[in-house]
């Protein structure tokens, strides 16, 4: 297979012929921050934090979905780039209810890092506070769509690697949402293989194992009395 | 079906032209203050006064003057002039018919008089257009497509099968100069090119009839007044990419187009200029209907594939272009119904009498939907490079009511606000562009100087917010966030700080949204702020963060927050 020289923030590198610019820079070690991007399955471009800048073309290009060429000319670093990626986080934060604290997934959140490690300390844009509800519906697994980023991973990974096609997209803008067949909550679902590649693809605590919130954190303490009433006075009270 | 059977049809038609013909407006704009009642009317009224034999009454197209319709307009046949469009023999023209004016109008054919205001045909609404695409319209029965075919329809797709490889057809094109009238002007003979190159056993041509803008009404006036020159258009693009399935996508708020396709497809089937083997050559094409659900992004082509496949309408990153890999992952030429319609004109003159039309790197005509604060509302087509004051003041005959024109608006909610200063400048695709506005599909909104320029970019910025596929973050949360922000200036409440703000936004969407609804949802805001920028920072309040007030010459905290430069922070790569 033939191989392509080009130059990465003035790296010179060789990559594969179909390779795809995202994965050109990974084998060179150089990381380009991506939130849409699942190793796995097709790339869709819509978060544009991955935008780099091509000699010779005007537009911004996401790496994910442009291939490599002959004497590219790539630039990831550029301060126009830095500023965008940030502003995009900072978008994203805004758009809906980002709460690390009470998040499920604080501190394995793939937002929560990247907004750390491109630094972003606050947030300029008013917060949309919009009210999303929360599909509690599934025996396993539940769906916060106020944390979801709509990167539509779990819509690919449920199409294309579990081949359940449960996951969709409705309605369109800031009020488009992720749904469960056809429109439905998830519990009710015909189609869902309950195989949780959905929580797995998840980025953010959007999808998440139940049990694992912590307002399902609750103390079972009647147990502890129950256990030393039976074994002082050796009454089973239930 | 062979050119004699053409040409018979043709002869049949015209033997039996009758020596009145009452042509009444049929197109949605008129048909909604009941023409439909108005031409039953006149059947009537043609009845009783038993002039069957002398009177047709026909329904047509768009007349273009719609803010006056109904329209009626009675042409007389002069001894050798076979047809009204060969003929000069306009008649008459009668503008807001009524049912009860149609016995007063047939009067008026035996000498009578009628009380039915005049228009004038020669006012320079009508006489300084020049008709390519909308030559038809308002002349032929968009019903019947033998009438289509009196006027020359169908003998450029025979001609092009007969006379011409796709090769020469589409150096024909190229040669020509048309270019996209979808909006971005991408010349359309290279694009024929691209997809006829295109190695593949399959491929497809599609006709983008998704128009969606504010105000414009262009692409359904072309397809209800002149369905078949679409279809005839489509044919020949076919035939030089070597495509066999066509496809149009229309909205379906557009009814009476719909049903007008419809009914064109079923006749040119029957006739045989559409299928298998037409013009008894290897030919075949075929053309379905796709009706868009209504939203604004299936106007995008990657966008109003997948929506024709029968998936969500949403965009996907280019390349692959449509070209190399459309719909269903075959070569796809896409192109607006405006530009189909040039097509047979063309081959049917020559590309050296259309590239003879228009400015140097704009050939042609180009239709405009006029509306707004303008007097003569209505459709238009003009050369390219006609001045904009032309089009405004001397035909659309300025604001009503003696009102000062301040701004033209082109290109919907892609596009920008042109201020009254700029009105000279020749309209086409280059000095729309430099002017930070796009030609467009050719919707034309006039604003007089009542109108606030920030309420007007509100205005498009929530339609962007609204039609918004919600696929890419930029687009999605970007516009939601300018929009806010223009409430907030709008109230008040906005600080120069949010005003750079909002700036910032416009060029970062502007970069980096995935396609081009939100690469354009900024234009109507950054090219207020070019032109305007005054509305906007007299709404601004005083910024408590801002510059200190200059302690010597006494300034103060209101006057330093709306005198600060235009913000400095804006990127370099913002043109």
């Amino acid at each position: 297979m033939a191989a392509k020289t080009l130059t990465i923030d003035g790296k010179q590198i060789s990559a594969d012929e179909c390779a795809t610019i995202l994965e050109a820079a990974a084998d060179a070690g150089i990381t380009i921050p991506t939130l849409c991007h699942l190793e796995g399955v097709y790339d869709v471009g819509a978060c544009r934090l991955c935008l780099v800048e091509v000699t010779g073309i005007s537009k911004l290009l996401p790496a994910c979905t442009t291939k490599v060429a002959e004497g590219m000319e790539i630039r990831t670093d550029t301060e126009r780039l830095i500023r965008y990626r940030r502003m995009t986080l900072e978008l994203l934060l805004a758009e809906r209810n980002h709460v690390c604290a009470v998040c499920v997934a604080n501190g394995h959140c793939e937002l929560q890092t990247l907004a750390f490690n491109q630094g972003v300390d606050h947030v300029r844009y008013e917060y949309c506070f919009p009210k999303w509800e929360v599909d509690n519906s599934h025996a396993l697994f539940g769906m916060d769509h106020n944390r979801c980023l709509l990167c539509t991973r779990c819509v690919r990974v449920c199409w294309h690697i579990e081949g359940a096609g449960t996951k969709n997209v409705s309605g369109r803008g800031a009020k488009a949402r992720i749904i469960s067949d056809l429109n439905q909550p998830w519990g009710t679902s015909d189609t869902c293989t309950k195989c949780g590649k959905c929580v797995m693809a998840c980025p953010t605590g959007a999808l998440f194992y139940k049990g694992s919130t912590n307002s399902e954190m609750e103390r079972d303490r009647d147990k502890l009395e129950f256990i030393v009433t039976a074994r002082e006075k050796k009454q089973w009270i239930a | 079906m062979v050119i004699d059977d053409l040409t018979e049809i043709a002869d049949k038609e015209r033997a039996a032209r009758k020596r009145y013909t009452i042509r009444c407006c049929m197109a949605a704009g008129c048909m909604s203050s009941n023409s439909k009642g108005v031409k039953e009317a006149l059947e009537d009224a043609v009845n009783q006064a038993g002039l069957q034999q002398m009177v047709e009454v026909r329904g047509v197209g768009c007349m273009k003057l719609c803010c006056q319709g109904p329209l009626v307009q009675i042409d007389s046949a002069t001894a050798g002039a076979t047809f009204a469009l060969e003929s000069n023999e306009v008649g008459p023209l009668y503008q807001k018919v009524t049912p009860e004016d149609a016995n007063s109008l047939v009067s008026t054919l035996k000498g009578g008089q009628t009380p039915v205001q005049r228009g004038d045909p020669r006012h320079p609404f009508f006489s300084a257009q020049l008709s390519i695409v909308l030559a038809n319209s308002g002349f032929i029965d968009p019903e019947r497509i033998e009438s289509y075919i009196t006027a020359e329809g169908y003998q450029a797709l025979h001609d092009v099968l007969r006379e011409l490889t796709p090769k020469d057809l589409i150096e024909r094109i190229i040669k020509s100069g048309l270019r996209g009238r979808g909006g971005a002007g991408y010349p359309t003979g290279l694009k024929w090119a691209t997809v006829g190159k295109a190695a593949s056993q399959q491929k497809y041509v599609i006709c983008n009839a998704d128009e969606g803008d504010p105000g414009a009404f262009m692409d359904r006036s072309v397809l209800e007044s002149d369905p078949h020159s679409v279809l005839e258009g489509m044919a020949i693009a076919a035939y030089a990419v070597g495509a066999n399935q066509g496809f149009i996508y229309v909205r379906a708020e557009y009814p009476l187009a719909i049903a007008r396709l419809h009914a064109a497809i079923k006749q040119a089937k029957k006739y045989g200029l559409l299928g298998s083997g037409i013009f008894e050559s290897p030919f075949n094409f075929n053309i379905d209907l796709r009706i868009g659900a209504g939203a604004f992004v299936c106007g995008e082509e990657t966008a109003l594939m997948a929506s024709v496949e029968g998936k969500r309408g949403t965009p996907r990153p280019r390349p692959p272009f449509p070209a190399e890999s459309g719909l269903y992952n075959s070569p796809t030429l896409i192109n607006n119904v405006e530009t189909f319609a040039n097509v047979a004109p063309i081959v049917r003159k020559g590309a050296e009498w259309f590239a003879g039309i228009g400015t140097e790197k704009s050939k042609g005509t180009k239709v405009f939907a006029l509306a707004g604060k303008i007097t003569n509302t209505g459709l238009i087509e003009v050369p390219m490079g006609t001045a904009l004051r032309k089009i405004v003041e001397e035909m659309g005959g300025g604001a009503p009511d003696g009102g000062k024109i301040k701004a033209v608006q082109t290109g919907g909610p892609s596009g920008g606000c042109i201020p009254a200063e700029e009105l000279d400048t020749p309209v086409d695709y280059d000095s729309l562009t430099k002017l930070g506005s796009i030609m467009g599909s050719g919707g034309m909104i006039v604003m007089d100087e009542t109108t606030k320029m920030v309420d007007v970019a509100r205005f498009f910025m929530e339609f962007c917010m609204d039609e918004s596929c919600g696929k890419c973050v930029p687009c999605r949360a970007g516009t939601a966030q300018m929009h806010q922000l223009l409430n907030k200036i709008l109230a008040g409440n906005a600080t120069t700080r949010d005003l750079q703000k909002l700036e910032e936004l416009c060029y970062m969407v502007k970069n980096t949204s995935l396609c081009g609804l939100g690469q354009t949802a900024p234009n109507p805001v950054l090219s207020t702020l070019r032109f305007f920028r005054k509305e906007y920072t007299d709404l601004l309040m005083p910024d408590a963060f801002g510059p200190r007030p200059n302690a010597v010459n006494g300034t103060g905290h209101a006057a330093a927050g709306r005198n600060l430069a235009p913000t400095e922070g804006v990127p370099s790569s913002g043109k």
